[in-house]
């Protein structure tokens, strides 16, 4: 496994919203190489005779009819949000 | 081809398109929350469409069923195994941090589409695939100083993206592209194909080459393109502005660009650049989606006649030219009132009567031909009143107008209003005696040789008659009258 380096955590870090400040990025880098290194491991097993599988329940994907079952209720459905207005979700302003 | 002209050479546009279309079902692709547009703010959000932790999305077998038709309608290969994936992004209309969607195993494969050009000819489009996928919400900007406010009532209605090959050469080509899929997926009933709601979204891939390349150039893909005239304007901004960079030397950034129809001007979204990293992955909430063959098959069985097969059947059973017949198809009510009104008909009048008419008519109103206040029986009624000369094409055309107004049936009005034609001679030539005589210098002038001056006579006995003179008549009455018959 080659190692990760800080700029590759910070792209990382950043694809998904977390804040790794770049003093901690060389230190995370580490940790991460160590953790897929040993994930690495299992390269060593020799799966080119096996189907990928989806799910170990030999199952059939589940479907339901198209009926509207939901009768939308708009005050439960904002009751979470940490900011309304008018019916809608209010987020921070998202273009510039 | 058409080509751009630039300032060192000819450009060849290379065109994909990627369209988003909303497929028609009463529930959301993985949640039993309702679809009907124009709800008010998100009244119509289940808790798997607000991503409430630990609720688990549910495949719509409808939805299924429907991209497997569209699939059918296309001449694709359908995918007996395909899987769903996450793709991540953040945005706060997308509140799961990933929308669900087919990335490496669509459930339709490679098909095709035939583009009616507007020289006559056709030409195939390769389609590369069509996938399904949760729609987004919605984001209103404008509303809040500083907020983005957010419906969620879209956020997973089923989607269904279909891919084309960079066959296409030419905003003309890509109209007709749209115009074609789009006339499919309404007469399949698979998507109501309507623009203005966005259940039909289109964004444009398109490169440039010099003539006579064969491999392709960097791509910009421009998105929020929804109308198919703002199509064929972005092909056009887009292909000058690439021409012009690469004349100058300069290269293409592959990179999305947003249409702005106010402006007519493609640009740059720069912020959306980086997110392009989705890291796609097998949802693990989701099995994959297995198709039982003869399901598959009772879908093909159950398919309508696709507008290709009905036009070739209009031109071989009607002789109808094939402008005529691509008029008629392009909607399945329109080609269904068509055959209803022909039944036993003359084909290229009735053709004449719907295609003119009736569709003027309806522009005027800005309705469509499901609320055509004349109905398909009531146009065949007129027509059937000047085969047996009832009225003549003038006073069908005035009875035309009645109906259109009060929907009543054309034989009341005729009745009711005495628009009947007048054929009988004696009544005919008893008005054209009493005009001859009213216009004796004319008639002196005519004989003279000024032969124009039957038009006259004709038009004085149209006014007497209060138009419901029979003009064959008239003018074989006329003639004799006149001593030149």
């Amino acid at each position: 496994m080659t190692a990760l380096t800080p700029a590759e955590i910070a792209k990382i870090a950043h694809l998904a919203r977390l804040d790794v400040p770049a003093h901690e990025q060389a230190q995370v880098a580490g940790e991460v190489t160590r953790i897929l290194t040993w994930i690495e491991q299992l390269n060593e097993v020799d799966v080119s005779y096996v189907a990928p599988l989806a799910n170990p329940h030999d199952l059939p994907l589940r479907l339901r009819e198209d009926r509207v079952t939901e009768n939308g209720d708009v005050r439960a459905i904002l009751s979470n949000a940490p900011e309304q207005a008018a019916d809608f979700f209010s987020v921070p302003r998202a273009v510039e | 081809m058409s080509y751009v002209q630039g300032r060192t050479g000819e450009w060849e546009r290379v065109i994909g398109l990627e369209v988003h279309a909303q497929v028609t079902a009463q529930s959301k692709l993985f949640s039993g929350a309702s679809t009907v547009f124009g709800a008010a703010p998100n009244t119509q959000v289940s808790s798997v469409d607000a991503a409430f932790p630990g609720m688990l999305p549910v495949l719509n077998r409808f939805c299924v069923e429907q991209a497997v038709r569209t699939g059918l309608g296309l001449q694709a290969q359908i995918n007996l195994t395909s899987v769903f994936e996450r793709k991540n992004y953040f945005y706060p209309d997308l509140p799961q941090g990933y929308q669900i969607s087919q990335f490496q195993h669509p459930i339709v494969g490679k098909g095709e589409l035939a583009i009616d050009l507007a020289d006559g000819t056709s030409r195939t489009i390769g389609i590369t695939r069509l996938h399904l996928e949760q729609d987004a919400g919605k984001s209103l900007h404008d509303q809040g100083d500083h907020a983005t406010f957010v419906d969620l009532n879209r956020s997973g209605i089923a989607l269904m993206e279909i891919v084309s090959e960079p066959d296409l050469r030419s905003a003309e080509e890509a109209a007709a592209y749209v115009k074609k899929l789009r006339a499919i997926l309404r007469c399949l009933g698979t998507c109501d194909g309507n623009m203005e709601e966005g259940s039909l979204r289109c964004d444009v891939n398109l490169s440039m080459r010099r003539v006579g390349v064969t491999t392709l150039g960097t791509r910009c893909e421009i998105k929020n393109v929804n109308s198919i005239r703002f199509v064929a304007q972005a092909i056009e901004y887009e292909a000058a502005r690439q021409v012009e960079v690469l004349e100058n030397g300069g290269t293409i950034v592959q990179e999305t660009r947003l249409w702005d129809s106010a402006k007519g001007e493609t640009r740059s979204m720069r912020s959306k650049e980086e997110a392009h990293d989705y890291r796609y992955f097998p949802d693990p909430d989701l099995l994959p989606l297995t198709l039982d063959p003869a399901w598959v098959e009772t879908i093909r069985q159950s398919l309508p006649e696709l507008p290709d097969a009905k036009k070739a059947r209009f031109v071989s059973t009607y002789g109808l030219t094939p402008y005529d017949a691509s008029v008629l198809v392009a909607e399945t009510a329109t080609a269904a009132f068509f055959e209803e009104v022909a039944k036993g008909r003359e084909a290229r009048l009735v053709t004449t009567w719907v295609t003119v008419e009736l569709f003027g008519a309806l522009n005027r109103l800005g309705v469509g031909i499901e609320d055509s206040p004349i109905s398909a029986h009531a146009l065949g009624e007129l027509l059937d009143l000047m085969a047996d000369g009832t009225l003549s094409g003038r006073l069908a055309k005035d009875v035309f107008a009645v109906m259109l107004e009060t929907g009543q049936a054309p034989g009341r009005i005729v009745e009711e209003r005495g628009l009947r034609q007048v054929t009988d001679t004696g009544e005919l030539e008893k008005a054209i005696a009493d005009v001859l005589v009213a216009s004796a210098d004319k008639v002196a002038e005519y004989k003279a040789g000024k032969d124009k001056l039957f038009g006259f006579f004709v038009g004085q006995v149209m006014k007497s008659t209060g138009g419901k003179a029979n003009p064959d008549l008239v003018n074989k009455l006329l003639k004799k009258g006149l001593g030149v018959g």
